[in-house]
Protein backbone atom coordinates (compact mmCIF):
# COMPACT_ATOMS: atom_id res chain seq x y z
CA UNK A 1 0.00 0.00 0.00
CA UNK A 2 0.73 3.41 -0.55
CA UNK A 3 2.96 5.14 2.09
CA UNK A 4 1.30 8.82 1.28
CA UNK A 5 -1.92 7.93 2.16
CA UNK A 6 -3.75 8.51 4.85
CA UNK A 7 -6.80 7.45 7.06
CA UNK A 8 -9.56 8.70 5.42
CA UNK A 9 -8.32 6.92 2.06
CA UNK A 10 -8.66 3.44 4.15
CA UNK A 11 -12.22 4.50 5.47
CA UNK A 12 -13.94 2.82 3.43
CA UNK A 13 -11.83 0.08 3.42
CA UNK A 14 -12.67 -0.09 7.39
CA UNK A 15 -16.02 0.41 6.80
CA UNK A 16 -16.29 -2.43 4.55
CA UNK A 17 -15.30 -4.59 7.96
CA UNK A 18 -18.92 -3.47 9.28
CA UNK A 19 -21.07 -6.25 7.52
CA UNK A 20 -18.27 -8.49 8.19
CA UNK A 21 -18.35 -7.73 11.89
CA UNK A 22 -21.79 -7.59 12.25
CA UNK A 23 -22.34 -10.73 9.92
CA UNK A 24 -20.88 -13.23 12.17
CA UNK A 25 -22.53 -11.64 15.31
CA UNK A 26 -25.80 -12.79 13.91
CA UNK A 27 -24.59 -16.07 12.47
CA UNK A 28 -22.73 -16.90 15.54
CA UNK A 29 -25.69 -15.62 17.51
CA UNK A 30 -28.13 -17.95 15.21
CA UNK A 31 -26.35 -20.79 16.22
CA UNK A 32 -25.73 -19.70 20.02
CA UNK A 33 -29.93 -19.87 20.57
CA UNK A 34 -30.80 -23.29 19.37
CA UNK A 35 -27.51 -24.54 21.03
CA UNK A 36 -28.45 -22.85 24.60
CA UNK A 37 -31.76 -24.36 24.35
CA UNK A 38 -30.83 -27.47 23.07
CA UNK A 39 -27.96 -28.48 25.77
CA UNK A 40 -30.20 -26.73 28.53
CA UNK A 41 -32.84 -29.42 27.69
CA UNK A 42 -30.31 -32.12 27.15
CA UNK A 43 -28.87 -31.20 31.14
CA UNK A 44 -32.51 -31.91 32.32
CA UNK A 45 -33.60 -34.58 30.48
CA UNK A 46 -34.80 -37.81 32.51
CA UNK A 47 -32.10 -39.53 30.69
CA UNK A 48 -28.24 -40.18 31.65
CA UNK A 49 -27.46 -40.59 28.16
CA UNK A 50 -28.74 -37.15 27.30
CA UNK A 51 -27.79 -35.18 30.29
CA UNK A 52 -24.09 -36.61 30.54
CA UNK A 53 -22.98 -35.57 27.08
CA UNK A 54 -24.74 -31.98 27.14
CA UNK A 55 -22.82 -31.20 30.47
CA UNK A 56 -19.58 -32.33 28.50
CA UNK A 57 -19.85 -29.90 25.79
CA UNK A 58 -21.13 -27.35 28.50
CA UNK A 59 -17.97 -27.81 30.72
CA UNK A 60 -15.93 -27.65 27.56
CA UNK A 61 -16.49 -24.84 26.24
CA UNK A 62 -16.76 -22.66 29.02
CA UNK A 63 -13.86 -24.04 30.99
CA UNK A 64 -11.22 -23.69 28.18
CA UNK A 65 -10.25 -20.14 26.69
CA UNK A 66 -12.41 -19.02 23.89
CA UNK A 67 -9.30 -18.23 21.47
CA UNK A 68 -7.62 -21.62 22.15
CA UNK A 69 -10.93 -23.32 20.80
CA UNK A 70 -10.65 -20.93 17.49
CA UNK A 71 -7.39 -21.34 16.28
CA UNK A 72 -7.90 -25.23 17.62
CA UNK A 73 -10.97 -25.24 14.92
CA UNK A 74 -8.87 -23.28 12.41
CA UNK A 75 -5.29 -25.02 13.26
CA UNK A 76 -6.08 -28.70 14.38
CA UNK A 77 -9.26 -29.75 12.93
CA UNK A 78 -7.38 -29.93 9.20
CA UNK A 79 -4.89 -32.48 10.74
CA UNK A 80 -7.45 -34.32 11.29
CA UNK A 81 -9.15 -34.03 7.73
CA UNK A 82 -11.42 -31.30 8.29
CA UNK A 83 -10.68 -28.52 6.48
CA UNK A 84 -13.13 -25.51 7.61
CA UNK A 85 -13.62 -22.41 6.16
CA UNK A 86 -12.50 -19.82 8.53
CA UNK A 87 -15.58 -17.84 8.76
CA UNK A 88 -16.97 -21.59 9.74
CA UNK A 89 -14.93 -22.16 11.91
CA UNK A 90 -15.42 -18.48 13.77
CA UNK A 91 -19.48 -19.35 13.64
CA UNK A 92 -19.15 -22.28 14.40
CA UNK A 93 -16.63 -21.71 18.07
CA UNK A 94 -18.18 -18.76 18.74
CA UNK A 95 -22.33 -20.14 18.67
CA UNK A 96 -21.06 -22.98 20.72
CA UNK A 97 -19.12 -21.12 23.22
CA UNK A 98 -21.69 -18.72 23.57
CA UNK A 99 -24.69 -20.97 24.07
CA UNK A 100 -23.17 -23.26 26.63
CA UNK A 101 -22.84 -19.77 28.26
CA UNK A 102 -26.30 -19.10 27.40
CA UNK A 103 -27.79 -22.69 27.86
CA UNK A 104 -27.66 -21.15 32.17
CA UNK A 105 -30.20 -18.62 31.04
CA UNK A 106 -32.93 -21.09 29.35
CA UNK A 107 -32.48 -23.28 32.09
CA UNK A 108 -33.14 -20.39 34.59
CA UNK A 109 -36.26 -19.30 32.39
CA UNK A 110 -37.68 -23.25 32.38
CA UNK A 111 -37.30 -22.64 36.21
CA UNK A 112 -38.99 -19.43 36.74
CA UNK A 113 -42.49 -21.05 35.30
CA UNK A 114 -44.29 -21.76 37.94
CA UNK A 115 -45.13 -25.58 38.48
CA UNK A 116 -48.79 -25.17 38.34
CA UNK A 117 -48.40 -24.39 34.52
CA UNK A 118 -46.73 -27.93 33.87
CA UNK A 119 -49.83 -29.54 35.79
CA UNK A 120 -51.90 -27.88 34.63
CA UNK A 121 -51.46 -28.65 30.40
CA UNK A 122 -50.68 -32.10 31.39
CA UNK A 123 -54.13 -32.32 32.89
CA UNK A 124 -55.42 -30.56 30.25
CA UNK A 125 -53.48 -33.35 28.06
CA UNK A 126 -51.55 -31.17 25.90
CA UNK A 127 -48.98 -32.74 23.84
CA UNK A 128 -45.59 -32.48 25.00
CA UNK A 129 -44.74 -30.11 22.21
CA UNK A 130 -47.60 -28.43 22.61
CA UNK A 131 -47.01 -27.66 26.34
CA UNK A 132 -43.30 -26.56 25.75
CA UNK A 133 -43.81 -24.39 22.55
CA UNK A 134 -47.42 -22.76 23.75
CA UNK A 135 -47.02 -22.82 27.11
CA UNK A 136 -43.68 -22.82 29.02
CA UNK A 137 -41.20 -21.08 26.32
CA UNK A 138 -43.84 -18.19 26.23
CA UNK A 139 -43.60 -17.41 29.97
CA UNK A 140 -40.20 -18.01 30.32
CA UNK A 141 -39.30 -15.46 27.49
CA UNK A 142 -39.73 -12.33 28.93
CA UNK A 143 -36.80 -13.43 31.63
CA UNK A 144 -34.90 -14.21 29.03
CA UNK A 145 -34.73 -11.32 26.80
CA UNK A 146 -32.31 -9.35 29.23
CA UNK A 147 -30.01 -12.02 29.73
CA UNK A 148 -30.21 -12.34 25.71
CA UNK A 149 -29.62 -8.61 25.09
CA UNK A 150 -26.43 -8.90 26.77
CA UNK A 151 -25.29 -11.78 25.26
CA UNK A 152 -25.56 -9.84 21.97
CA UNK A 153 -22.60 -7.40 22.63
CA UNK A 154 -20.88 -10.06 24.09
CA UNK A 155 -21.43 -11.71 20.69
CA UNK A 156 -20.12 -8.68 18.79
CA UNK A 157 -17.21 -7.81 21.26
CA UNK A 158 -16.26 -11.47 20.95
CA UNK A 159 -16.48 -11.27 17.03
CA UNK A 160 -13.14 -9.24 17.15
CA UNK A 161 -11.36 -12.92 17.91
CA UNK A 162 -12.36 -14.44 14.43
CA UNK A 163 -9.97 -11.53 12.69
CA UNK A 164 -7.02 -13.67 14.19
CA UNK A 165 -8.23 -16.60 11.82
CA UNK A 166 -7.89 -14.01 9.04
CA UNK A 167 -11.79 -12.94 8.75
CA UNK A 168 -11.64 -9.41 7.11
CA UNK A 169 -13.81 -7.87 9.84
CA UNK A 170 -13.39 -4.32 11.31
CA UNK A 171 -10.32 -5.86 13.90
CA UNK A 172 -8.74 -7.56 10.79
CA UNK A 173 -9.05 -3.95 8.60
CA UNK A 174 -8.04 -1.96 11.26
CA UNK A 175 -4.32 -4.42 11.72
CA UNK A 176 -4.00 -3.99 7.90
CA UNK A 177 -4.41 -0.04 7.76
CA UNK A 178 -2.60 0.39 10.81
CA UNK A 179 0.71 -1.83 9.54
CA UNK A 180 0.58 0.32 6.49
CA UNK A 181 0.10 3.43 7.65
CA UNK A 182 2.19 3.41 11.04
CA UNK A 183 -0.48 5.20 12.65
CA UNK A 184 -1.53 2.77 14.97
CA UNK A 185 -3.20 4.74 17.53
CA UNK A 186 -5.42 6.71 15.04
CA UNK A 187 -6.54 3.81 13.32
CA UNK A 188 -7.44 1.46 16.43
CA UNK A 189 -9.36 4.48 18.38
CA UNK A 190 -11.51 4.97 15.24
CA UNK A 191 -12.24 1.19 14.95
CA UNK A 192 -13.27 1.50 19.03
CA UNK A 193 -15.73 4.18 18.62
CA UNK A 194 -17.11 2.43 15.72
CA UNK A 195 -17.91 -0.71 18.15
CA UNK A 196 -18.97 1.27 20.83
CA UNK A 197 -21.74 2.48 18.39
CA UNK A 198 -22.67 -1.07 17.11
CA UNK A 199 -22.99 -1.62 20.62
CA UNK A 200 -25.50 1.14 21.22
CA UNK A 201 -27.14 0.18 18.16
CA UNK A 202 -27.93 -3.40 19.05
CA UNK A 203 -28.28 -2.81 23.03
CA UNK A 204 -31.44 -0.06 21.88
CA UNK A 205 -32.43 -2.91 19.20
CA UNK A 206 -32.73 -5.54 22.42
CA UNK A 207 -34.19 -2.80 24.65
CA UNK A 208 -36.81 -2.63 21.67
CA UNK A 209 -37.17 -6.10 22.07
CA UNK A 210 -37.48 -6.50 25.47
CA UNK A 211 -40.45 -4.05 25.82
CA UNK A 212 -42.23 -5.24 22.66
CA UNK A 213 -42.06 -8.97 24.96
CA UNK A 214 -42.79 -7.09 27.91
CA UNK A 215 -46.08 -5.84 26.41
CA UNK A 216 -47.09 -8.90 24.69
CA UNK A 217 -47.09 -11.02 28.17
CA UNK A 218 -48.16 -7.57 30.53
CA UNK A 219 -45.04 -6.74 32.48
CA UNK A 220 -43.41 -3.00 32.74
CA UNK A 221 -40.46 -2.88 31.25
CA UNK A 222 -37.36 -2.34 33.32
CA UNK A 223 -35.00 -1.53 30.27
CA UNK A 224 -31.80 -2.98 29.33
CA UNK A 225 -28.78 -0.71 30.29
CA UNK A 226 -24.45 -0.77 29.83
CA UNK A 227 -24.59 1.19 32.81
CA UNK A 228 -26.16 2.85 35.62
CA UNK A 229 -25.69 4.92 38.82
CA UNK A 230 -25.65 3.48 42.34
CA UNK A 231 -28.75 3.55 43.84
CA UNK A 232 -28.11 4.09 47.72
CA UNK A 233 -29.60 6.15 49.89
CA UNK A 234 -28.06 9.62 49.35
CA UNK A 235 -27.04 10.31 53.64
CA UNK A 236 -25.40 7.18 53.16
CA UNK A 237 -22.70 8.58 50.94
CA UNK A 238 -22.09 11.37 53.03
CA UNK A 239 -24.50 14.13 51.16
CA UNK A 240 -26.51 16.16 53.61
CA UNK A 241 -29.98 15.30 53.12
CA UNK B 1 7.50 -38.25 13.14
CA UNK B 2 4.08 -39.36 11.90
CA UNK B 3 1.81 -36.79 10.67
CA UNK B 4 -1.64 -37.94 11.69
CA UNK B 5 -2.81 -38.26 15.40
CA UNK B 6 -1.04 -37.41 18.48
CA UNK B 7 2.77 -37.90 19.18
CA UNK B 8 3.45 -38.55 22.70
CA UNK B 9 7.16 -37.68 22.50
CA UNK B 10 6.29 -34.48 21.07
CA UNK B 11 3.33 -33.34 23.34
CA UNK B 12 6.26 -34.16 25.87
CA UNK B 13 8.72 -31.39 24.35
CA UNK B 14 6.31 -28.70 24.09
CA UNK B 15 5.85 -28.81 27.77
CA UNK B 16 8.62 -26.76 28.83
CA UNK B 17 7.93 -23.63 26.57
CA UNK B 18 4.10 -24.35 27.68
CA UNK B 19 4.27 -24.28 31.03
CA UNK B 20 6.65 -20.83 31.04
CA UNK B 21 3.86 -19.50 28.96
CA UNK B 22 1.68 -20.69 32.03
CA UNK B 23 3.50 -18.74 34.35
CA UNK B 24 3.12 -15.68 32.83
CA UNK B 25 -1.12 -16.69 32.16
CA UNK B 26 -1.02 -16.98 35.91
CA UNK B 27 0.72 -14.01 36.84
CA UNK B 28 -1.18 -11.81 34.56
CA UNK B 29 -4.47 -12.91 35.89
CA UNK B 30 -3.13 -12.58 39.49
CA UNK B 31 -2.34 -9.03 38.53
CA UNK B 32 -5.22 -8.24 36.36
CA UNK B 33 -7.41 -9.69 38.79
CA UNK B 34 -5.61 -6.97 41.44
CA UNK B 35 -5.85 -4.06 39.53
CA UNK B 36 -9.68 -4.82 38.11
CA UNK B 37 -10.74 -5.01 41.75
CA UNK B 38 -9.54 -1.99 42.75
CA UNK B 39 -10.23 -0.02 39.64
CA UNK B 40 -13.49 -1.08 39.69
CA UNK B 41 -14.22 0.09 43.50
CA UNK B 42 -12.67 3.47 42.82
CA UNK B 43 -15.31 3.28 39.80
CA UNK B 44 -18.00 2.17 42.03
CA UNK B 45 -17.51 4.72 44.58
CA UNK B 46 -17.07 7.48 41.90
CA UNK B 47 -20.28 6.66 40.49
CA UNK B 48 -22.32 6.98 44.32
CA UNK B 49 -21.17 10.52 44.66
CA UNK B 50 -23.39 13.47 44.39
CA UNK B 51 -20.96 15.12 41.90
CA UNK B 52 -23.61 14.76 38.38
CA UNK B 53 -20.16 15.51 35.74
CA UNK B 54 -18.32 13.42 37.41
CA UNK B 55 -20.72 10.32 37.69
CA UNK B 56 -21.62 11.05 33.95
CA UNK B 57 -18.12 10.50 33.31
CA UNK B 58 -17.50 7.41 34.83
CA UNK B 59 -20.69 5.85 33.50
CA UNK B 60 -19.37 6.92 29.63
CA UNK B 61 -16.29 4.92 31.34
CA UNK B 62 -18.29 2.13 32.05
CA UNK B 63 -20.02 1.91 29.49
CA UNK B 64 -17.42 2.29 26.18
CA UNK B 65 -14.99 0.15 28.17
CA UNK B 66 -17.88 -2.69 28.62
CA UNK B 67 -18.79 -1.98 24.75
CA UNK B 68 -16.18 -2.34 22.74
CA UNK B 69 -14.01 -5.33 22.55
CA UNK B 70 -10.42 -6.37 24.28
CA UNK B 71 -8.54 -7.55 21.74
CA UNK B 72 -9.44 -3.41 20.18
CA UNK B 73 -8.19 -1.99 23.91
CA UNK B 74 -5.05 -4.01 23.71
CA UNK B 75 -3.98 -2.83 20.67
CA UNK B 76 -5.43 0.58 21.72
CA UNK B 77 -3.31 0.75 24.91
CA UNK B 78 -0.56 -0.83 22.76
CA UNK B 79 0.42 1.35 20.36
CA UNK B 80 -0.98 4.29 22.51
CA UNK B 81 1.10 4.19 25.54
CA UNK B 82 4.83 4.49 23.54
CA UNK B 83 3.21 7.46 21.75
CA UNK B 84 2.78 9.38 25.60
CA UNK B 85 6.23 8.27 26.29
CA UNK B 86 5.14 5.43 28.26
CA UNK B 87 7.14 3.05 27.21
CA UNK B 88 6.70 -0.72 29.33
CA UNK B 89 6.86 -4.04 28.56
CA UNK B 90 4.09 -5.66 26.51
CA UNK B 91 3.22 -7.81 29.77
CA UNK B 92 2.86 -4.84 31.83
CA UNK B 93 0.20 -3.28 29.15
CA UNK B 94 -1.55 -6.60 28.73
CA UNK B 95 -2.29 -6.38 32.39
CA UNK B 96 -3.63 -2.91 32.07
CA UNK B 97 -5.56 -3.88 29.61
CA UNK B 98 -6.86 -6.74 31.49
CA UNK B 99 -7.47 -4.54 34.59
CA UNK B 100 -9.35 -1.49 32.50
CA UNK B 101 -11.21 -4.20 30.70
CA UNK B 102 -12.70 -5.78 33.97
CA UNK B 103 -12.84 -3.19 36.73
CA UNK B 104 -15.93 -1.99 34.59
CA UNK B 105 -17.81 -4.95 34.97
CA UNK B 106 -15.99 -5.40 38.38
CA UNK B 107 -17.51 -2.26 39.17
CA UNK B 108 -20.90 -3.17 38.14
CA UNK B 109 -20.55 -6.74 40.45
CA UNK B 110 -20.01 -4.23 43.10
CA UNK B 111 -23.21 -2.02 42.39
CA UNK B 112 -25.58 -4.60 42.48
CA UNK B 113 -23.94 -6.39 45.19
CA UNK B 114 -24.68 -3.07 47.33
CA UNK B 115 -27.80 -2.14 45.78
CA UNK B 116 -28.90 -5.95 46.44
CA UNK B 117 -28.72 -5.39 50.43
CA UNK B 118 -32.04 -4.71 51.24
CA UNK B 119 -33.07 -1.39 52.19
CA UNK B 120 -34.67 -2.10 55.53
CA UNK B 121 -31.10 -2.81 56.49
CA UNK B 122 -30.21 0.97 55.51
CA UNK B 123 -33.51 2.03 57.36
CA UNK B 124 -32.67 -0.14 60.46
CA UNK B 125 -28.98 1.38 60.64
CA UNK B 126 -30.31 5.09 60.24
CA UNK B 127 -33.10 4.36 62.66
CA UNK B 128 -29.87 3.28 65.35
CA UNK B 129 -27.96 5.93 64.51
CA UNK B 130 -24.94 4.57 63.37
CA UNK B 131 -22.43 6.54 62.11
CA UNK B 132 -21.77 6.90 58.30
CA UNK B 133 -18.67 4.71 58.64
CA UNK B 134 -19.98 2.38 60.84
CA UNK B 135 -23.37 1.91 58.91
CA UNK B 136 -20.53 0.80 55.74
CA UNK B 137 -18.37 -1.35 57.38
CA UNK B 138 -20.47 -3.14 59.70
CA UNK B 139 -23.94 -3.57 57.91
CA UNK B 140 -23.88 -2.48 54.55
CA UNK B 141 -20.32 -4.18 52.95
CA UNK B 142 -20.47 -7.80 55.28
CA UNK B 143 -23.56 -8.37 53.57
CA UNK B 144 -22.33 -6.62 50.02
CA UNK B 145 -19.16 -9.04 50.03
CA UNK B 146 -21.55 -12.48 50.53
CA UNK B 147 -22.88 -12.15 46.88
CA UNK B 148 -20.15 -9.67 45.59
CA UNK B 149 -17.14 -12.33 46.35
CA UNK B 150 -18.50 -15.34 43.99
CA UNK B 151 -18.88 -13.43 41.70
CA UNK B 152 -15.33 -11.97 41.41
CA UNK B 153 -14.08 -15.62 41.64
CA UNK B 154 -15.96 -16.19 38.45
CA UNK B 155 -14.71 -13.30 37.16
CA UNK B 156 -10.75 -14.02 37.96
CA UNK B 157 -11.54 -17.15 36.22
CA UNK B 158 -12.83 -15.99 33.20
CA UNK B 159 -9.93 -13.12 33.17
CA UNK B 160 -7.55 -16.69 33.66
CA UNK B 161 -8.94 -17.71 30.23
CA UNK B 162 -8.91 -14.06 28.46
CA UNK B 163 -5.51 -13.39 29.24
CA UNK B 164 -4.92 -15.90 26.12
CA UNK B 165 -5.90 -12.14 24.65
CA UNK B 166 -2.72 -11.28 25.35
CA UNK B 167 -1.05 -13.46 22.84
CA UNK B 168 -1.71 -10.98 19.33
CA UNK B 169 0.12 -8.34 21.24
CA UNK B 170 3.21 -10.15 21.67
CA UNK B 171 3.01 -11.71 25.35
CA UNK B 172 4.80 -15.19 25.57
CA UNK B 173 1.66 -16.36 27.65
CA UNK B 174 0.86 -19.93 27.18
CA UNK B 175 -1.56 -19.56 23.93
CA UNK B 176 1.72 -17.68 22.01
CA UNK B 177 4.08 -20.42 23.11
CA UNK B 178 1.75 -22.95 22.29
CA UNK B 179 0.94 -20.98 18.59
CA UNK B 180 5.21 -20.34 18.68
CA UNK B 181 6.08 -24.50 18.38
CA UNK B 182 2.74 -24.85 15.92
CA UNK B 183 4.39 -22.36 13.33
CA UNK B 184 8.41 -23.43 13.67
CA UNK B 185 7.34 -27.31 13.62
CA UNK B 186 4.08 -27.29 11.75
CA UNK B 187 2.54 -29.06 13.92
CA UNK B 188 -0.50 -27.37 15.82
CA UNK B 189 -2.15 -30.94 17.10
CA UNK B 190 -0.39 -31.18 20.46
CA UNK B 191 0.53 -27.88 21.54
CA UNK B 192 -2.93 -26.48 21.46
CA UNK B 193 -4.44 -29.22 22.81
CA UNK B 194 -2.23 -29.12 25.76
CA UNK B 195 -2.70 -25.22 26.00
CA UNK B 196 -6.63 -26.15 26.01
CA UNK B 197 -6.52 -28.60 28.69
CA UNK B 198 -4.49 -26.64 30.72
CA UNK B 199 -6.78 -24.16 30.81
CA UNK B 200 -9.73 -26.07 31.19
CA UNK B 201 -8.21 -27.99 34.21
CA UNK B 202 -7.18 -25.11 36.13
CA UNK B 203 -10.39 -23.27 35.40
CA UNK B 204 -12.75 -26.22 35.66
CA UNK B 205 -11.11 -26.91 39.24
CA UNK B 206 -11.31 -23.71 40.56
CA UNK B 207 -14.83 -23.22 39.38
CA UNK B 208 -15.90 -26.31 41.02
CA UNK B 209 -13.58 -25.11 44.23
CA UNK B 210 -15.67 -21.58 44.39
CA UNK B 211 -18.88 -23.20 44.34
CA UNK B 212 -18.07 -25.55 47.10
CA UNK B 213 -16.85 -22.52 48.98
CA UNK B 214 -20.10 -20.56 48.38
CA UNK B 215 -22.21 -23.37 49.54
CA UNK B 216 -19.82 -23.88 52.75
CA UNK B 217 -20.07 -19.82 53.06
CA UNK B 218 -24.10 -20.41 53.07
CA UNK B 219 -24.43 -23.32 55.10
CA UNK B 220 -22.23 -21.71 57.91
Amino acid sequence: MDASKTLVDYLPFLLMGIPVTLEVTVLSMALALPVALLLALGRSAPHAWLRWPAGFVIELFRGSSSLVQLFWAFYVLPFFGIDLPALVAGVLVLGLNEGSYLSEVFRAGFASVPDGQREASLTLGFSPWYRFFRVTLPQALPVMIPPFGNALIVMLKFSSLVSLVTIRDLSFRANLIATSLGESAAVFGVVMVIYYALALMLSALARQLEAAVDARVGRPSKGFRLSARVNVPQWAIGAKS
Amino acid sequence: MNAIGWNWSFALSTLPALLAGFRLTVLATLLGSALAFALGLALTLLRMTRHAPLTLIVNAFVSFVRGTPLLVQLYVLFYVLPKWGVSTSAFVTGVVGLGVYYSASTSEVYRAGIEGVAPGQWEAALTLGLPIRRVWSGVILPQAMRTVLPVLGNQVIAMFKETSLLSTITVMEMLAQATNIGSIQYRYVEPLTLAGALYFVISYVSAKGLRRLEVGHVNA
